[in-house]
């Protein structure tokens, strides 16, 4: 460990003996302010080498992602609103259909019922209709045996009235 | 000179020697300038690649680089807030991308292969001057981003809540440049000669935990020093609400 120290002063001694500058790690002289420039200068060319141009480029890239991603949830959102309108649609439609089956089957059902009511009126008319007919063909042929009846009543007593 | 014990190659130990640069009436510290281009360099060679074709959808190392931005504007939007991050990324994504690649590149990189006459090839950031600079640089650009955004009203910062803090308010822009460059430098610094100790003493295997703690090290750093000062700097532009 000393041994590097006293090396190192030992050279800078002899560095001063040969005229040269002493060194020493605390040695401050011009190098300070010219790394400064440097630096600064360094600061300018990267700014125009790298900072600016990668800058651009990333936040270019940044704004494309935010504007396709706004893009895509606007698309995504007219999606849904559209499936949202046909599923509604399609709802719609088969409401429609059932209350047109129904409605096809109550129609059914009332045609069944005048057909067999209307059935039924003609049969109890057409019924009644004989039975009235059946009825004054009775009394015709009753009214016509009474007749017959008085008449040979009457040519009974005329014959025995006139023996 | 006392005579080393051991004297084998890429196993040496150096402290505090300097190459040094002369410019001018300037002395630069040439070590440090040299691993520093060379990081600047991968670190350009990446960003160039990476950037060479952007598409929408990233491919190869343009995931990697829009991996970095993405994390370091959270970084930033996180300490500054929503208002005034924008400004300040460049600055903190430049600090925190140069001194990740630099402590990396110091841990990563065989430095030991290139020789120079004095001193030795390391991370930038294991020299004080690296680390005061951009220190420095995260001071004035706090208080900058303070006086720009909210004029004088900037120093009701200052006393508030109560003018008690004045003093110590005062002494936090002495420490904050000094706590965030010797934090940094010592950290790399400790790092670079624990495993040059014991690479020094037991050349195999021995450093291998410390190299991989190294690693983790360096990444917490760049890390740190980015997040406190985009937290300096978020703290200069924070508005209160009465």
């Amino acid at each position: 460990m000393t041994s590097w120290l006293l090396l190192a002063t030992a050279d800078a001694v002899t560095g001063a003996a040969t005229g040269s500058p002493e060194g020493g790690l605390f040695d401050l002289d011009a190098t300070l302010p010219l790394m400064a420039v440097q630096v600064v200068l360094l600061t300018f060319i990267l700014n125009a080498l790298f900072f600016r141009p990668v800058g651009q480029a990333v936040e270019e890239r940044e704004g494309y992602v935010t504007t396709s991603r706004a893009e895509a949830k606007q698309k995504l959102a007219q999606a849904e609103r559209l499936a949202a309108d046909l599923s509604e649609q399609l709802r719609e439609a088969r409401q429609d259909v059932q209350n047109l089956i129904v409605e096809a089957e109550q129609e059914a059902d009332k045609l069944y019922r005048e057909a067999l009511a209307a059935a039924q009126a003609e049969s109890i008319a057409v019924r009644e209709q004989a039975r009235s007919q059946i009825e004054s063909e009775k009394q015709q042929a009753l009214a016509s045996l009474k007749a017959e009846a008085d008449r040979l009543g009457a040519l009974i007593v005329d014959r025995l009235l006139a023996a | 000179m006392v005579p080393l014990p051991l004297a084998l190659p890429f196993a040496e130990l150096e402290v505090g020697q300097q190459f040094y640069w002369q410019l001018g009436r300037l002395q630069l510290h040439g070590q440090v300038f040299l691993s520093s281009w060379v990081v600047i360099g991968a670190l350009l060679a990446l960003v160039v690649i990476g950037t060479r074709r952007m598409e929408r959808d990233p491919r190869g190392v343009q995931n990697l680089l829009e991996f970095l931005w993405t994390y370091i504007r959270d970084l930033a939007r996180e300490q500054i807030g929503e208002k005034a991050y924008r400004d300040w990324l460049p600055f903190i994504g430049t600090l925190f991308l140069f001194i990740f690649v630099c402590n990396w590149g110091g841990a990563l990189i065989p430095w030991k292969i290139i020789e120079l006459p004095s001193g030795e090839l390391g991370a930038p950031t294991a020299d004080i001057n690296t680390t005061v600079a951009m220190a420095l640089l995260v001071s004035l650009s706090y208080f900058y981003a303070g006086l720009s955004r909210k004029g004088l009203r900037y120093f009701e910062y200052y006393v508030e809540p109560t003018p008690i803090m004045l003093p110590f308010k005062i002494i936090e822009d002495f420490t904050k440049p000094l706590s965030l460059s010797f934090r940094l430098f010592g950290n790399i610094l400790a790092d670079e000669l624990v495993v040059g100790v014991l690479a020094f003493l037991v050349p195999v295997i021995v450093p291998l935990p410390a190299m991989f703690l190294g690693l983790f090290t360096s990444a917490i750093q760049a890390l740190i020093f980015a997040t406190l000062a985009a937290n300096y700097i978020g703290e200069a532009v924070h508005e209160e609400h009465h």
